[in-house]
C-alpha cells in the first residue's frame, strides 16, 4: 500500500469513528479490595453481554470509594467493605446515598502451634487480642477444647497493619461479644492493639503466622481457601463451634436482621448454622445521578450482578446473596430506574 | 510493503473523500529498506574534507538561536525540577493543615496514635525511622566503603568487574520483592539468632537492646533489609571516587615505602573522604523513605523501644498503610502531615551533613601526613 492509501483509510477510520461508538455509555466507580476479583469477572462479562456499556472500577479501598463518590463526586458509583456512617451521609453531596449488598465474605482465624483443630469463641479471641490470654494452655482456650492438651507457649498475635474492611469486621465481632474490647479498642478500619505485630494484606499476616510459632492471626476467608490455609471454627450465638464456608457465610446474612437500608453488621447474628464473622459488601448508589443514561447503567447492571451475575460468586470463592435478600433489593434498585 | 504495480481499482480501500486518482506509480515507494543504505556497504564518505575549527560554524546568526533556545530549554527543565519540590511541599503543607490546626504542633509529636479516638501523634514513627536508619547506615557504610576499597585496589581486575556487577543488580531488585525475601528468608535467620541470644547461658538477653521474645521482625530485620538497599549506592559511590584519586597520590604513597594499608589510610581515603560522605548522604536518602520492604519485616507496631529485637513502625510504612483506608479527612491530614515531618527530617539531615562538609573541609582536606 502507499502512503496515500494510508492516509485516506486512516481519514476514513476517524469518520467513522464517532458513529461506531457514539452509544458506549462508560461508568466509573470506586472502592474496596475485597469486591476486586468478582467485580472485575462481572463487569467483564457484563461487557461482552451490552458492548455499549463500559463499567471502569477503581479498588483504591472503601475509604477512598465513600470520598470519591460521596464527597469529590468524581465516579459514578462507589463500594465499601463497612456502611457509611451517619456523620459521612451527612457530609455527602449527593442524596439520598443507597447502600446495596452484592457479595458476602467472612473473616477466619488461622494459628500456628503443634496442636491442630482447636476452635473458638468469640470472648476467648477477645481477649486474645486484648493481651488479657497471653499462654495457649490458658483456661479460657482449654474450656472451647475440652479434652484437648494444650502446650504451655506464648501466644503471638498477628494483626493487620494496614486498614482494611477484614479488620473492620474481625473487630465489629470481638467487639459485639466482649464489651471490654468495644471499649477498649473499638471498631475502625484500622486500630490501635494494645498486642501483637501487624501484617501487611492478607499474605503479611498469613507469612508472619506460619512463621512465627504459637502465633494467631486472621485472614480473609477467600484467601484462606485460595492458598488452602487451615482455620478454626468459631462459636455463634446458637452455641455451635461453626466453620467457615460459602455456606455458612451466606447462612449468616439469612438469619441476620435487616434493616431497610441495609447498613448493618451482620457478624455474630442469630439462628443455627451461621458463622459469626461474616459481612456484607456494599455498591454505593445514588437515584440522585444528574447522568440518566448513567443511572440506567447502572441500574440495569445491578439488576444483572443480584440475578444472574451470583452465579459467578461462588467459583471465585464469594459466598452468594441469600434469595430472598436478592429479591428484596431487586425492589429497591427499581428507584434508580 | 513494495508497491504493487499493477493495482485494481477496486481494491483501493473505499473511502468517503474520494480525491481524484493520484499518480501513485510516480512517487517514490515509502519503503524504510529503500532509504537504509546497505549494511554491506562502505560507510558514507564525508563529502567535504574537516574545516579547520575556527570555520566549522560559519552562520554565526542561526548559532545565536540555537544557543538561545538551547538555553531557554536547559533553563526551563531546571525550573521544572525546582517547580515540582516547591509543589510537593506546597501540596504537603496543605494537607497538613487541618492536622495541625485540630490538635496544635504539641500532640503531633506525641506517642500517641489511636484513628479510632482521633489521636495522631507521630513521634513513635518518627523514632523507628531514625532507629531503622540507624542500623541501617552503620551496616551499610562500613560494608559499603571496605567492599568498594577491596573493588579498587585490593582484588584482581576481573573479579572486581564480576562483584561490581552483581551488585549493580542488587540495586535493580525491587523492594517489594527484597521485602518477600525478607519475610521467607532473612527473618527466619533474624529468629533464629534471636533465639539464640534469649536462650545464651551468658545471659544476653538482659542487655537492653537484646531484650525481649525472639520474633524474627522488627528493627533488626528491617535494618538489616535497609543496609542491603543503601549497599549499592554507597558502594557504586565510593568506587567511582576511589577510581578519581591520581595515580600520581598513589605511586607517591608507594615511593615513600608505604605497605598497601598506609597508603590506602593515609593517602586514599583521606583524599576522597568527601565523595565518601556524599556516598553516605545517598545511601541515607534512600534508607529514610524506604516503605515497603521495611513494612513487611518491621511488625507494624508504633511504639519506642530500645531492643534491636521489639518491633516498630515507620514515617513511610504507617502512609502506605493506612492511607486507602483512613477513615476521615483529619485521618488523612494527619498522614499527609506524617509525610511533611519525614519531608522536614530529610531537609535538615541533609542541611547539617552540609553544614558538616563546610566545616570539616575548612580544616586540612590534605592527606594526613604519613606516620
Amino acid at each position: 500500500m502507499t502512503s496515500r492509501t494510508f492516509i485516506r483509510a486512516g481519514l476514513a477510520a476517524l469518520l467513522m469513528a464517532p458513529l461506531a461508538f457514539a452509544q458506549t455509555i462508560s461508568v466509573s466507580g470506586a472502592g474496596g479490595t475485597f469486591i476486586y476479583p468478582l467485580a472485575s469477572k462481572w463487569f467483564h462479562e457484563y461487557n461482552v453481554l451490552h458492548p455499549n456499556i463500559q463499567i471502569n472500577y477503581q479498588s483504591i479501598g472503601s475509604g477512598g470509594g465513600i470520598r470519591q463518590f460521596s464527597v469529590e463526586r468524581t465516579v459514578d458509583f462507589g463500594e465499601t467493605d463497612g456502611p457509611m456512617n451517619d456523620q459521612q451521609l451527612g457530609e455527602a453531596k449527593i442524596k439520598p446515598i443507597m447502600h446495596l449488598p452484592l457479595a458476602l465474605g467472612g473473616v477466619v482465624p488461622i494459628y500456628n502451634l503443634s496442636v491442630h483443630g482447636l476452635r473458638f469463641s468469640g470472648e476467648t479471641l477477645a481477649n486474645i487480642y486484648l493481651g488479657k490470654v497471653v499462654m495457649w494452655d490458658d483456661a479460657a482456650i482449654a474450656k472451647d477444647n475440652p479434652g484437648v492438651k494444650l502446650p504451655a507457649e506464648p501466644i503471638n498475635i498477628v494483626h493487620r497493619a494496614d486498614g482494611s474492611g477484614t479488620t473492620y469486621t474481625w473487630v465489629d465481632f470481638l467487639s459485639k461479644v466482649s464489651p471490654d474490647f468495644h471499649k477498649k479498642i473499638g471498631v475502625g478500619t484500622s486500630v490501635t492493639w494494645p498486642v501483637g505485630l501487624g501484617g501487611k494484606g492478607n499474605e503479611g499476616v498469613a507469612g508472619l503466622v506460619r512463621q512465627t510459632p504459637g502465633a494467631i492471626g486472621y485472614v480473609e476467608l477467600i484467601y484462606a481457601l485460595q492458598n488452602k490455609i487451615a482455620y478454626a471454627p468459631v462459636k455463634n450465638t446458637a452455641g455451635e463451634y461453626v466453620n467457615a464456608s460459602l455456606e455458612t457465610v451466606s447462612a449468616a446474612a439469612a438469619t441476620a436482621q435487616i434493616p431497610a437500608d441495609y447498613r448493618v453488621s451482620i457478624t455474630n447474628p442469630p439462628g443455627k448454622g451461621a458463622y459469626p464473622i461474616s459481612t456484607f459488601t456494599w455498591i454505593l448508589a445514588s437515584p440522585a445521578l444528574p447522568d440518566q443514561t448513567k443511572k440506567k447503567a447502572i441500574h440495569d447492571f445491578l439488576v444483572w450482578a443480584l440475578t444472574k451475575g451470583q452465579s459467578y460468586s461462588k467459583d471465585l470463592g464469594y459466598a452468594p446473596l441469600p434469595k430472598k435478600l436478592v429479591d428484596r433489593e431487586l425492589k429497591d434498585v427499581a428507584k434508580l430506574q | 510493503m513494495d508497491l504493487p504495480t499493477t493495482e485494481k481499482p477496486g481494491s483501493r480501500s473505499p473511502g468517503p473523500v474520494a480525491p481524484p486518482k493520484a499518480p501513485t506509480h510516480a512517487m517514490p515507494p515509502l519503503s524504510l529498506s529503500a532509504r537504509v543504505p546497505d549494511a554491506d556497504a562502505p560507510p558514507p564518505v564525508p563529502e567535504e574534507p574537516r574545516r579547520p575549527l575556527a570555520t566549522r560554524f560559519p552562520k554565526r546568526s542561526s548559532g545565536r538561536t540555537a544557543d538561545l533556545i538551547f538555553r531557554l530549554a536547559t533553563g526551563a527543565c531546571a525550573a521544572a525540577v525546582a517547580g515540582l519540590i516547591v509543589v510537593a511541599i506546597v501540596f504537603m503543607v496543605r494537607g497538613s493543615i487541618p492536622a495541625f490546626k485540630d490538635h496544635g504542633l504539641g500532640a503531633i509529636l506525641s506517642p500517641e496514635w489511636d484513628p479510632t479516638n482521633q489521636k495522631y501523634g507521630a513521634l513513635t514513627f518518627l523514632f523507628g525511622t531514625a532507629y531503622t536508619s540507624l542500623i541501617g547506615m552503620m551496616i551499610a557504610l562500613p560494608l559499603g566503603v571496605l567492599t568498594a576499597v577491596a573493588l579498587v585496589e585490593i582484588l584482581p581486575h576481573s573479579l572486581s568487574k564480576v562483584i561490581s556487577l552483581a551488585v549493580e543488580l542488587l540495586a535493580a531488585i525491587p523492594s517489594v520483592l527484597l521485602g518477600l525475601w525478607g519475610i521467607f528468608t532473612l527473618v527466619p535467620l533474624v529468629r533464629s539468632f534471636e533465639v539464640s541470644i534469649y536462650k545464651s547461658p551468658l545471659g544476653l538477653k538482659n542487655i537492653p537492646i537484646f531484650s525481649g521474645s525472639p520474633m524474627g521482625v522488627g528493627f533488626l530485620a528491617a535494618g538489616l533489609l535497609l543496609a542491603i538497599m543503601a549497599l549499592p549506592f554507597i558502594l557504586s559511590v565510593t568506587r567511582e571516587v576511589l577510581l578519581q584519586v591520581p595515580v600520581s597520590q598513589r605511586e607517591a604513597a608507594y615511593a615513600l615505602g608505604a605497605t598497601r594499608w598506609q597508603a590506602i589510610y593515609n593517602y586514599i581515603l583521606p583524599y576522597s573522604w568527601k565523595g565518601i560522605f556524599g556516598a553516605g548522604l545517598l545511601g541515607l536518602a534512600r534508607v529514610l523513605g524506604e516503605t515497603m520492604a521495611v513494612t513487611m519485616v518491621i511488625g507494624n507496631t508504633p511504639q519506642i523501644k530500645a531492643s534491636l529485637f521489639a518491633s516498630g513502625y515507620t514515617l513511610a510504612s504507617v502512609i502506605a498503610n493506612e492511607f486507602t483506608e483512613a477513615p476521615s479527612i483529619l485521618a488523612i491530614s494527619a498522614l499527609i502531615s506524617l509525610g511533611l515531618i519525614l519531608l522536614v527530617v530529610s531537609i535538615l539531615l541533609n542541611a547539617a551533613a552540609r553544614l558538616m562538609l563546610i566545616y570539616l573541609g575548612r580544616g586540612s582536606s590534605s592527606p594526613r601526613e604519613a606516620k
